[in-house]
């Protein structure tokens, strides 16, 4: 039997159930501004949204490979782009682009379009340190670890920090096939 | 009658996570089905290195005299395999429909714990209604 193919970005946005993205802005605020209630840091917020998202990413990456059919990646340029044709379409519905390759092919930049989790937000000055999206990060280091890359993603770009853009540096640090508890000196 | 006689998920260290049965032919018990779930682990990754082609991601399909063994390996490691009667038809897509229903109740339930031995009712229920279904679509050819 073929396999099927794999299926775009805005396909199986098309076909998910939604939610009211207003509603998914502000509990999304909520979440941070407890967290800042919580731990008062704002470096221990950015630390907790991030392992927040490391958790999301852990469990989407399943969700993801079911529902989009993509075949295993053949390089790190293309898990780059998959994560921003499909992944970033599928769950936020927001397009976005791989660029900022460096000469390994390790590194790249994603810069989104539009990010549904800052409409309306303004930092105030207390919170100048925060990385308010800091849970994407999180959820693209979880994922990708499922897949066997470890990676590092940080924020190059903010708006809500006074740049032009959100633009999220990914880079892969290793890749860590499974291991199998065969060795062949005992 | 094509017919189930069990389903197993594997974790990706080869941990059983989940085992059915279906009818008395795919029985058995607790400790015979983890040695059969920690043996497909062993014989999945060696024949991975033992394969002549490249890229080969694992045995897909094991056929014997009375049963098939069909598996589906996710790209996270996890292993679906299903044991059935021989020349059943169509389990490539069950195991596919499996998967997307451990996407769904067992991922995204925030209380299971990840690699942990899968406790979710609603994936029982809607298992059961997947694999009746199944039953029903081969039944009626």
């Amino acid at each position: 039997m073929a396999p099927a193919a794999p299926r775009s970005g805005d396909a199986i946005f098309a076909s998910v159930e939604r939610v009211n993205a207003e509603l998914f802005t502000l509990t999304y605020g909520a979440i941070v501004r407890q967290l800042l209630t919580d731990l008062e840091e704002v470096e221990e917020v950015n630390k907790q949204l991030d392992q927040m998202g490391y958790n999301i990413g852990i469990r989407l990456i399943d969700e993801f490979l079911a529902k989009s059919n993509v075949s295993r990646c053949v390089d790190f340029k293309e898990t780059a782009e998959v994560i921003a044709k499909v992944g970033f379409k599928m769950f936020l519905g927001v397009t976005a682009s791989v660029t900022n390759w460096d000469a390994d092919g390790t590194c790249c930049s994603i810069v989104l379009e539009d990010n549904p989790l800052v409409d309306f937000v303004e930092l105030p000055d207390t919170c100048q340190g925060l990385y308010y999206c800091n849970i994407l990060s999180g959820v693209i280091r979880g994922s990708l670890e499922m897949v066997s890359m470890k990676t590092e993603v940080t924020w190059i770009r903010d708006m809500l920090r006074g740049d032009d853009a959100y633009e999220l540096q990914v880079k892969l640090l290793k890749q860590v096939p499974e291991e199998y508890p065969y060795k062949d000196d005992e | 009658m094509a017919a189930i006689y069990s389903l197993y998920i594997i974790n990706k260290s080869g941990g059983l996570i989940f085992y059915k049965d279906y009818g008395s032919k795919g029985r058995m018990d607790t400790n015979d089905s983890l040695r059969v779930a920690s043996l497909w682990h062993s014989m999945h990754a060696i024949s991975q290195q033992l394969s002549p082609t490249t890229g080969c991601s694992g045995i897909e399909l094991l056929e014997a005299d009375t049963f098939d063994l069909h598996c589906f390996q996710s790209l996270t490691g996890t292993k679906f395999f299903v044991v059935c009667e021989p020349g059943t038809q169509h389990m490539e897509a069950l195991l596919k429909a499996i998967y997307e229903l451990y996407t769904d109740y067992v991922l995204k339930n925030p209380f299971y714990e990840m690699e942990m031995p899968i406790r979710c009712e609603l994936f029982d229920i809607n298992l059961t209604q997947a694999i009746q279904k199944d039953r029903v679509v081969l039944l009626g050819r």
